[in-house]
């Protein structure tokens, strides 16, 4: 079949060629370019070739940060997944109470983040935050100011009570569309409760716990604005995570090329991850 | 359970339903709305029953009341004389199929057949026969190592038909319109099975539809459900010549029953006027606030003399003529053999007497 030769499909796509231009490549190309050269004051650029590159791989402040973030997304991960399911099999299915249940659970995902940020950092302050006051009453010393353990401790609360309700929330849905036919025939088929939820809960919640996991991971990886409402990096670099380091760098330091070669560093490794998640978690479908 | 399992002789069970009543909650009004009216009923055990009524009219709540998926909210289930109204499924010890397929998507079909037998601690050898014997009856043996998500909608539904007849020692099986999600030419391959599976295993089967020709080419006894109450029960021959209700004459059949508006004059009916002999009206005494006449298509035939019709609509059906007519404002039907000619404007037709009965109120007159 010989194709028709008709120019006019391109005005077609260009709004959106247009939008993701301006929404994407555009901002993106920027960093890459930043990236690869030296910046002075008067908009003044030296070509640097893949020195910051080099630079930031190499450098133990970022690895100390890449580090402190992945530990704290497996943290958050391991504890916001369990428990979201958990809670989603516990809520009720019927009745009055689901509302009552979801608007609970919709609350905290609802507060800016700064307020979070603000909230907790009241909450746990040692002296008159009911947190703070509530542990070191019972006789632990907890200051989040002073103490990388308790700042950690305070972080990863502070995330798992605002994020896990989104996992509650995405596991609530995947259960109320599994159909009755599933349950009846589970009780004809003499299935305990375990196998229940191994057998059809589980297999019917993969695709939702994928898209949780992922937008948990994702999330995670990138918080930012909690935390530096709460502890600013503290106390040291305790808390210090990819995206502070990063606008430490770029504002702080005003070091454009640096920061945008750890942008795109960031940037893939966070694309990196995402896709090894996804490939792993629907790997079986292909088969 | 255990029990269950060493005691795998043929155990058949005869279920009789005493006044079952069931509602799924009351209007605002306060109005009850009874899903099912009080009824009683006896299945007799080994036999192949269908429940048959257009949607809604409560053969899906009767059978999950036999099952015990509903609690009823009046009335006793007893299998074999033994009241199991509160017992689960699971000691009720039944099968259940439901209208769509219903599988364990991460296991294997092997693993999805042998699941309820695994379930109830039944010793692997035992198993492993078992899903073969099964698998080999419904033509599944070439796919037992595959993962049952991967079947199109007929192995499915398959694997969930496996599950139902793979123990060995159920009271009762149940289908909920098993086959609505089959391809058409399926349909009959799949049907036709299930009455071979009766006759091998002689289990008592319970299949729900609201299509007859399912109903009366699986079932020795049809029971025929209309507005959460039991029409009639009885043989698929029984129902097309000795309709008890006009809805089932009209409900079973293509096209349905005739059913004439009537009046009843010294024992006998009289339509648009005319006497019409009938096998019943003479049994009539007189108290009916609607009298109808009904009689099937296949018993009118086009005479000389008689009702005085004008045809209004020929219809080709292949071996025979639908020929339309009317009479005194209502719609008689009848069949025509291909070839014969159907006079065109005016005609006349006759009622075949002993197929011609007098309904009163909607049930048949005795």
């Amino acid at each position: 079949m010989r194709k028709t030769a008709n120019q006019l499909g391109w005005l077609f796509v260009l709004p959106v060629v247009a939008l993701v231009a301006f929404n994407a490549v555009i901002p993106l190309m920027t960093v890459v370019n930043y990236s690869v050269q030296e910046s002075f004051g008067d908009n003044v650029f030296f070509w640097s070739g893949v020195r910051w590159f080099q630079e930031i791989l190499t450098s133990s402040r970022f690895h100390e940060a890449l580090l402190r973030q992945i530990l704290f997304t497996a943290i958050v991960l391991a504890i916001e997944i369990p428990l979201g399911l958990a809670i989603a099999l516990a809520m009720p299915r019927r009745g009055p109470w689901v509302s009552v249940c979801l608007v609970l659970m919709a609350l905290p995902l609802l507060i800016p983040w700064n307020v979070v940020g603000a909230m907790w950092n009241i909450m746990a302050l040692p002296e008159i935050g009911l947190l703070g006051k509530a542990i070191n009453a019972l006789g632990i010393t907890y200051n989040y100011t002073r103490q990388p353990v308790a700042a950690w401790f305070t972080i990863v609360l502070m995330d798992v009570w605002h994020w896990t309700s989104l996992v509650v929330l995405l596991c609530f849905a995947g259960l109320v569309s599994i159909p009755d036919a599933y349950y009846q025939a589970a009780r004809i088929d003499a299935a305990r409760p375990w196998a229940v939820f191994r057998y059809i809960q589980l297999p019917k919640l993969r695709y939702v716990l994928t898209i949780a996991i992922l937008l948990r991971f994702m999330d995670s990886f990138m918080i930012y604005t909690e935390v530096v409402v709460l502890t600013g990096g503290g106390p040291g670099n305790s808390t210090t995570f990819l995206s502070i380091d990063l606008v430490k760098t770029a504002l702080g330091q005003f070091d454009l090329g640096p920061a945008a070669a750890m942008s795109i560093v960031y940037f893939l490794i966070i694309l990196l991850l995402s896709w090894l998640f996804y490939t792993l978690m629907t790997r079986n479908e292909a088969k | 359970m255990r029990k269950a399992a060493s005691s795998r002789e043929a155990r058949l069970a005869r279920i009789t339903l005493e006044d079952l009543r069931h509602t799924y909650g009351t209007m605002a009004d306060g109005e009850v709305v009874w899903a099912l009216r009080r009824m009683t009923l006896e299945l007799a055990d080994g036999g192949a029953y269908a429940l048959l009524g257009p949607s809604g009219c409560g053969k899906t709540t009767l059978l999950n009341l036999i099952s015990g998926l509903l609690r009823p909210t009046e009335g006793r289930i007893l299998f074999d004389g033994v009241d199991v109204t509160d017992k689960s499924p699971e000691e009720r010890n039944i099968a259940q199929v439901f209208q769509f397929p219903v599988i364990y998507d991460t296991m294997t079909v092997y693993g999805n057949l042998a699941f309820p037998l695994r379930n109830r601690g039944v010793p692997e050898p035992q198993v492993d026969a078992r899903v073969h014997e099964i698998a080999a009856m419904l033509e599944l043996e070439a796919t037992l190592k595959q993962r049952a998500s991967g079947l199109t909608a007929d192995g499915k539904q398959k694997i969930s038909l496996g599950r139902g007849l793979v123990r060995s020692d159920v009271n009762v099986i149940m289908f909920d319109e098993p086959l609505t999600v089959i391809d058409p030419h399926l349909k009959w391959v799949l049907r036709s099975k299930l009455r071979e599976l009766h006759r091998r295993i002689r289990r008592t089967m319970i299949y729900v539809t609201h299509d007859q020709t399912e109903a009366l080419t699986f079932a020795d006894q049809v029971v025929v459900m209309k507005d959460g109450e039991i029409v009639q029960i009885g043989t698929p021959v029984e129902l097309y010549e000795d309709p008890k209700h006009t809805f089932v004459g009209h409900f079973i059949g293509s096209p349905g029953m005739n059913v004439l508006p009537c009046r009843v004059e010294n024992g006998v009916a009289l339509f648009a006027g005319r006497p019409v002999d009938s096998a019943n009206a003479a049994a009539y005494r007189g108290n009916g606030k609607m009298l109808e006449l009904g009689v099937r298509p296949e018993f009118v035939r086009l005479a000389e003399d008689g009702i005085p019709v004008d045809i209004v609509k020929v219809l080709d059906a292949g071996r025979y003529q639908i020929v339309e007519s009317r009479a005194a404002g209502s719609t008689i039907k009848l069949l025509v053999r291909e070839g014969e000619t159907v006079p065109e404007g005016r005609g006349f037709v006759h009622f075949a007497p002993d197929h011609t009965r007098l309904y009163e109120d909607g049930w048949v007159v005795r």
